[in-house]
């Protein structure tokens, strides 16, 4: 870009432009007359509105009702749970075992990308990408970065309990239960 | 020819309304009106001139983001395979067999399932519609892949041509986000969890963050999740937000993104050629005439001179020939062609369409559109490096070609440059031989877990066979470079090996890999489940 010096006042300007006029052509880079300054600013205090509005816009896309099913609920356990068996209560995404020490909750979510986990003997096993995981969850083999999370529960009596899947509680946490 | 018929019936029109009445007038130009529709439709009259031909080109805002006149190099069926065109051609097709399909289709978890059986069980011609659209979009990211593969072994992102090859990168993500997001819409089990592993791909910049324990303060991978599904779970704010994006948004980026893409073909001086390009052609047939043989009635209309170099100056208007109808006959037979395969494959052929999503039980194997296999391939060694990843380096390795290489032997010549034929063949053998190495390797020993179980994560995370096969790619790239002395050679080989790796890597996904991701010779070997 060619830089010219400003004018400084329109008396400069009509004096420099019979000189100007020999030089100057169509193709050359017109110097800012004072007048554009407040065409400039127009411009730019409207694109900057505009930014700031699409910025304002753009948090509406951004889930705010989170409309999923709540994440507490009660199970009532079958009569019989054999030891290392887990339960899956209909619907739900978590296995319920019961062993020596009490009863725990695992998610049944793969820490993987999200496919659900089926329990075997040996522990879990995920059928997306072959993640394994052991009985308490660990990850034994695959690609999954992360043990499957241990959620909260709570004897709520009567043969029922409460499971709260929004809660993750520290691997091993197991909970006595009549 | 034209213009003095217009003004001819206008000045007929004044003489006669001197002297007719106001209704008989009324009367004669209600007769009129047809034709007056015609004339200020296409003002240049009927196009049955070279040079009225043009301006009907020149004068139709559709048209016109053609140039009107080609070169006769651009006609040659190997200069384009009319690639760009059946692109194009499978588009529009799906753009009108899916408002076909909106008719019917509702964006609701299971009344969506149920729309699509009505559609494919019940509306006439549902299902034949319903095929179409599904076939039209896998030929169009076929076709896209094709394309793009073309312009880079002819070179065509060369000076001046780097920003439409920016463009033309826009629209494959836009050609892939459109087939991601239809792919939910049916609501059958394969969508389902299709989409779930696609949601959790964009979540897993999580195990980076997790592993260096910031996930709590900074969590792009859990936006990413839920900007995408609106919801913890792939729900009804997930469907109509795929919705949306396929039905609306996308296309409408697509069009846009088209429009400035074959606006920019013209701009650019037409499709790239050699050259000498006018040497190699034979000599120009009797029945077309140079284009200067009568003299312009019209002298040149200027807005302002423009400084520069356009692409056009220096370059004689010879060897060139009418857009209409040369091109444009070529081009509806590309277009033809691909209505014809649509429409074969889709009476051949029905789209799949599994049991009503259950987000219970995951379909297994759970796989994504097949174009997303090769990545699947890698997720199921990594997720971040495999989904995200080497993704983001492919593109930006792409992007970056018209910049790094910025040489001018060969262009406008399939596989011109330095190394030639041998070069791409060479990186076929090598880049097949290393992809197929690694596979290997990896599905017979395994991968890191296996021998290291308690492996730290951000290892696992970075080291993917996917991360070994760019290394091994790139380093095969440099080696080209040196060896040619040419940059272009660098850009073959790498561009040559990802190829050849991510055909491997497809086919791997599509047809190797069953129930819990595991490997079998063919699909017929699944243990049943
Ligand atoms: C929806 C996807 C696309 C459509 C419909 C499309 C369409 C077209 C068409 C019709 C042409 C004219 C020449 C021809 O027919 O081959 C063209 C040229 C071109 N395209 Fe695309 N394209 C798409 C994607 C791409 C991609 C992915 C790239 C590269 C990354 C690309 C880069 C280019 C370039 C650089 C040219 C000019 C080539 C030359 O001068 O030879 N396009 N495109």
């Amino acid at each position: 870009m060619t830089v010219k010096p400003h004018p400084r006042s329109g008396a400069d300007e009509a004096s420099r432009s019979d000189s100007q006029a020999v030089r100057a052509s169509r193709l050359d880079e017109e110097p800012m007359p004072r007048r554009d300054f407040l065409g400039r600013a127009a411009l730019w205090s409207a694109a900057s509105a505009m930014f700031l509005a699409v910025l304002g816009i753009a948090r509406l896309p951004r889930a705010a009702v989170l409309p999923s099913p709540s994440k507490k609920y009660r199970v009532t356990l079958p009569a019989s749970m054999a030891d290392g068996v887990a339960f899956v209560p209909q619907g739900r995404s978590v296995a319920i075992v019961r062993d020596a020490d009490g009863i725990y909750a695992i998610s049944t979510v793969c820490t993987h990308l999200g496919c659900i986990v089926k329990h075997t003997p040996e522990g879990f096993e995920c059928p997306c990408h072959g993640s394994r995981f052991g009985g308490d969850g660990h990850v034994v083999r695959g690609p999954a970065p992360k043990a499957l999370s241990w959620l909260a529960l709570q004897d709520t009596g009567g043969g029922t309990i409460m499971i709260d899947e929004g809660k993750v509680v520290a691997a091993g946490t197991k909970v006595k239960v009549a | 020819m034209s213009a003095p018929i217009v003004s001819r019936s206008e000045s007929a029109n004044t003489t006669r309304a001197d002297d007719a009445p106001a209704l008989s007038r009324a009367l004669t130009n209600l007769r009129m009106a047809p034709s007056r529709l015609m004339q200020t439709m296409f003002r240049s009259g009927p196009p049955k001139s070279d040079r009225s031909r043009s301006s009907f080109v020149f004068g139709n805002v559709f048209l016109h983001l053609h140039s009107v006149r080609v070169h006769r190099w651009t006609l040659r069926w190997s200069a384009t395979a009319g690639l760009g065109v059946l692109t194009i051609a499978a588009f529009l097709i799906a753009l009108v067999t899916g408002v076909l399909l909106m008719f019917y289709y509702k964006p609701y978890p299971e009344v969506a399932y149920l729309s699509m059986k009505d559609i494919h069980f019940v509306v006439p011609t549902g299902r034949f519609i319903r095929n179409i659209h599904r076939w039209s979009a896998n030929i169009m990211v076929v076709g896209v892949l094709l394309h793009m593969g073309r312009v880079f072994y002819t070179s065509g992102y060369r000076t001046p041509r780097e920003f439409n090859w920016i463009i033309g990168m826009a629209l494959l993500v836009v050609t892939l986000g459109l087939s991601f997001t239809g792919y939910l819409l049916p609501w059958d089990q394969l969508a389902y969890w299709a989409i779930t592993i696609g949601a959790n791909i964009a979540q897993s910049p999580r195990e980076v963050t997790d592993a260096l324990g910031i996930t709590a303060s900074f969590d792009p991978g859990g936006f990413q999740r839920l900007l995408l599904l609106g919801s913890d779970t792939v729900g009804e704010e997930a469907l109509i937000r795929f919705y949306l994006l396929h039905v609306m948004v996308l296309p409408m980026a697509l069009l846009a993104l088209l429009s400035v893409h074959m606006w920019r073909v013209r701009k650019d001086g037409g499709i790239v050629r050699p050259i000498d390009a006018d040497q190699r052609l034979a000599p120009l047939g009797n029945e077309t005439y140079p284009v200067f043989t009568q003299a312009p009635q019209k002298t040149y209309q200027l807005a302002a001179i423009v400084r520069g170099r356009s692409a056009e100056v220096g370059n004689g208007p010879e060897n060139t020939v009418p857009a209409m109808p040369h091109l444009f006959y070529a081009e509806a037979a590309v277009f033809m062609v691909t209505v014809l395969v649509c429409v074969v494959w889709a009476l051949c052929q029905d789209a799949p369409l599994k049991e009503l999503a259950n987000p219970n039980v995951p379909e297994n194997p759970a796989k994504a559109p097949w174009y997303f296999l090769g990545l699947q391939e890698l997720v199921a060694f990594s997720a971040f490096m495999g989904g995200i990843g080497i993704p983001s380096i492919v593109l930006l390795g792409i992007g970056l070609i018209p910049f790094l290489e910025r040489e001018t032997e060969g262009t406008g010549d399939w596989f011109g440059g330095p190394g030639g034929k041998s070069l791409v063949f060479g990186s076929i053998v090598y880049g097949l031989a290393t992809v197929l190495g690694v596979e290997a390797f990896a599905i017979h020993f395994g991968w890191i877990r296996q021998w290291w179980v308690a492996a730290p994560q951000l290892l696992i995370t970075a080291i993917n066979p996917g991360t070994v096969l760019t290394a091994l790619y790139a380093g095969y790239s440099i080696a080209m470079i040196r060896r040619y002395n040419s940059t272009r050679a660098g850009a073959v080989g790498l561009f040559t090996c990802f190829l050849c790796g991510f055909l491997v890597l497809t086919i791997i996904g599509t047809h190797f890999r069953g129930p819990n991701w595991e490997f079998y010779w063919s699909p017929t070997l699944w243990p049943e489940h």
